[in-house]
């Protein structure tokens, strides 16, 4: 958040510099702004929305928590501006804004990552597949031993360190393993708080556990992250902001969006603040956990911004979903 | 009704008709609506942890008879649901053992040594120094047992977990010793000195007396303290959230033994209301309805703990005088 702070600090000396340009024109905005979606993507929207509020004190942006599907239904029904997704828009979710007449604007913002990490005495587990992470994670394999996940991994039994179940990184990770219908074991030892978590995957053995990638760098000497399988190349990938960037982390890598209603993106404080967020975000999204993109990929948001590109980049004409890297989609 | 007269505090000053009203009216007053603060606020807890445990136990998804027999807690997680109370109660049982362990033995001697052995200005060096043990946030003393005691006893043997109970308990002994020393102590010089005396003629040597005569003379001041250090231990909270780990032990598959085994992590009463309240379940859930049932078990455990105590030292008090 300092680095946050101090960012607008300097932007704002810069534009007293450059004759109150930018600082004047948003102290002057009023308005409100209404924002509802992912619960993932709100520490992101929220960072950018409470440092807007300062340089622009007459603009109110509220900020919710539907998750992605529910912001999608209220941002088709006009009742919001700016729909936070921790995922593309879905087919049937375009046809529900087609049919509403909603014109809107996809933005990407940042990567979501999440690390499987393992004590750093742990000398075996040299790479997860998700089906060994199905067999430790899942209700019904729930694994014992780390023989059972593995033949000639130790019979050493499992430790699990999980965060809160009423997290987002928790519900990312249940969706990935588990599904809809499937549940989680319950003998797990789960903490909201990241240090517990460390703590206990560092200082036993035979432990693993998972968490935002962001946290695991903060603590790279204590742990060892796990490279996983991607599931296409059948080749173990390690969560490395690379790796998270160009889409070979997967399935524990995605990446974040905020969509605009085109309508909404002609009032000058909706416009302002999108242009805002899109020049702060690449700061703040290491502060809240996530990774940033590449550098071009903000420039091309700010171009498809400022030229009002509609639609989603995730479907072709016909309406099929396109598969892959966002860097290769959004070529 | 008569009231009596109170005696003039400064005898020889006249008091004002003013001063004679506020000291006999308005601050009887005062000090009544303080010492009705606390009652009522012990009421109130009672209420609130008694209509939202109720509350609890009338959810379709919860059985009374489960949560009161059953051998399994995983309000969160699982394919399904298990509210029963034994491995949180046991978790805090055992934790509160282990401290007991450590702090009645320890607490004991110390306080004989005080009473009976310690030169009188020693003693009144060592004594501001135990009670600042009890002085110590006990986060700090969580801290202790993350960093410096589950250190020890895993370099002692390897096969003791990460958060385990047994460092828990050892720190939470060591927090409690004052609170065993003090009242024991207490008791202990209490013992009027006759006594001793006879014990002496009797051709005791002083070890003899204070083991033969000074304990047992005592022995209803040491039980109330060994009680009430037991309700302290039980209830401690910071100490066990940080060490003892958040893992409840399920007895259903691991069996009653894993329940009673201190190098296990556990998860105890107050440890999982304090995980409940971190933000772990959506407010008017079932879990979080079920951490005021958790709650109000502890509350009546702790309670019967103190009652015990009082009891304990009434009846069983060797008056002398």
């Amino acid at each position: 958040m300092n680095r946050g702070i101090i960012g607008s600090i300097v932007c704002a000396a810069v534009a007293s510099f450059a004759g109150h340009a930018i600082a004047q024109d948003l102290s002057q905005l009023r308005g409100n702004i209404r924002v509802d979606g992912s619960s993932t993507v709100f520490p992101i929207t929220e960072a950018v929305a409470e440092q807007f509020s300062k340089e622009s004190p007459n603009v109110r942006v509220t900020v919710g928590v539907s998750g992605t599907g529910g912001g999608f239904k209220r941002f088709a029904a006009k009742e919001i501006d700016i729909s936070d997704a921790s995922r593309p828009i879905k087919s049937s979710e375009m046809k529900l804004m087609t049919e509403n007449k909603v014109d809107f604007i996809e933005l990407p913002i940042a990567y979501d990552g999440l690390t499987v990490v393992v004590n750093p005495e742990n000398d075996w587990a040299d790479s997860l597949t998700v089906d060994e992470l199905k067999k430790i994670f899942l209700a019904d394999s729930a694994a014992k031993n780390w023989s059972d996940v593995r033949d000639g991994w130790p019979e050493r039994p499992i430790m699990i360190f999980s965060p809160g179940t009423d997290s987002g990184t928790f519900d990312y990770f249940k969706e990935v393993i588990a599904g809809k219908k499937g549940s989680i074991r319950s003998d797990m030892s789960v903490s909201e708080d990241d240090n517990v978590l460390v703590n206990g995957v560092s200082g036993q053995k035979d432990a693993i556990g998972f968490f935002g990638c962001a946290y695991y760098m903060e603590n790279k000497d204590k742990l060892r992250a796990v490279p996983i399988v991607n599931p296409v190349t059948k080749k173990p990938v390690m969560a490395t902001t690379e790796n998270i960037e160009s889409g070979t982390y997967a399935p524990f890598s995605r990446p974040l969006f905020i969509y605009i209603n085109a309508r909404s993106a002609r009032k000058p404080e909706v416009r302002q603040f999108v242009e805002y967020y899109l020049r702060e975000c690449p700061k703040l999204v290491g502060d809240v956990g996530y990774v940033k993109l590449p550098d071009s990929m903000y420039e091309r948001s700010k171009t498809n911004f400022a030229s009002r590109k509609m639609g989603t980049q995730f479907h072709d004409d016909q309406g099929e979903k396109i598969h892959g890297a966002l860097t290769k989609v959004y070529q | 009704m008569n009231q009596p007269t109170v005696a003039d505090p400064l005898p020889g000053r006249p008091r004002s008709c003013v001063g004679q009203f506020l000291f006999g009216g308005v601050i009887k007053w005062i000090l009544l609506g303080c010492t009705l603060l606390s009652i009522l606020t012990t009421l109130f807890i009672v209420i609130v942890l008694a209509t939202e445990a109720i509350a609890f136990l009338t959810i379709e998804s919860v059985d009374l008879w489960d949560f009161i027999s059953g051998g399994q807690w995983s309000p969160l997680l699982g394919s399904e649901r298990h509210f029963g109370i034994w491995p949180l109660v046991s978790g805090t049982l055992l934790v509160a053992a282990v401290a007991a362990l450590v702090a009645l033995p320890a607490g004991t001697v110390t306080a004989l040594y005080l009473s009976e052995y310690a030169p009188r200005r020693f003693r009144n060096v060592l004594k501001p120094i135990l009670e600042i043990l009890a002085g110590i946030p006990t986060v700090v003393y969580g801290f202790f047992a993350l960093m410096v005691i589950t250190p020890s006893l895993r370099w002692i043997h390897e096969g003791i977990d990460f958060y385990n109970a047994l460092s828990a308990g050892i720190a939470v002994g060591i927090m409690i010793i004052p609170i065993v020393t003090s009242i024991s102590e207490d008791a202990m010089r209490a013992v009027p000195r006759s006594l001793r005396e006879g014990g002496y003629a009797l051709g005791g040597t002083k070890f003899d007396v204070s083991i033969k005569v000074v304990i047992p003379a005592a022995l209803s001041g040491i039980i109330a303290a060994f009680l009430l250090a037991i309700a302290r231990a039980v209830g401690e909270t910071m100490i066990v959230a940080l060490a003892a780990g958040s893992l409840p032990v399920n007895m259903v598959n691991d069996g009653v033994a894993a329940a009673v085994d201190p190098t296990r992590q556990v998860q105890t009463m107050t440890g999982y209301i304090v995980q409940i309240f971190l933000g772990d379940a959506e407010a008017g859930g079932v879990e979080y309805q079920s951490s005021y049932a958790v709650a109000a078990v502890l509350f009546i455990m702790t309670l019967a703990l103190t009652w015990a105590g009082a009891v304990v030292s009434r009846r069983f008090r060797e008056a002398y005088e």
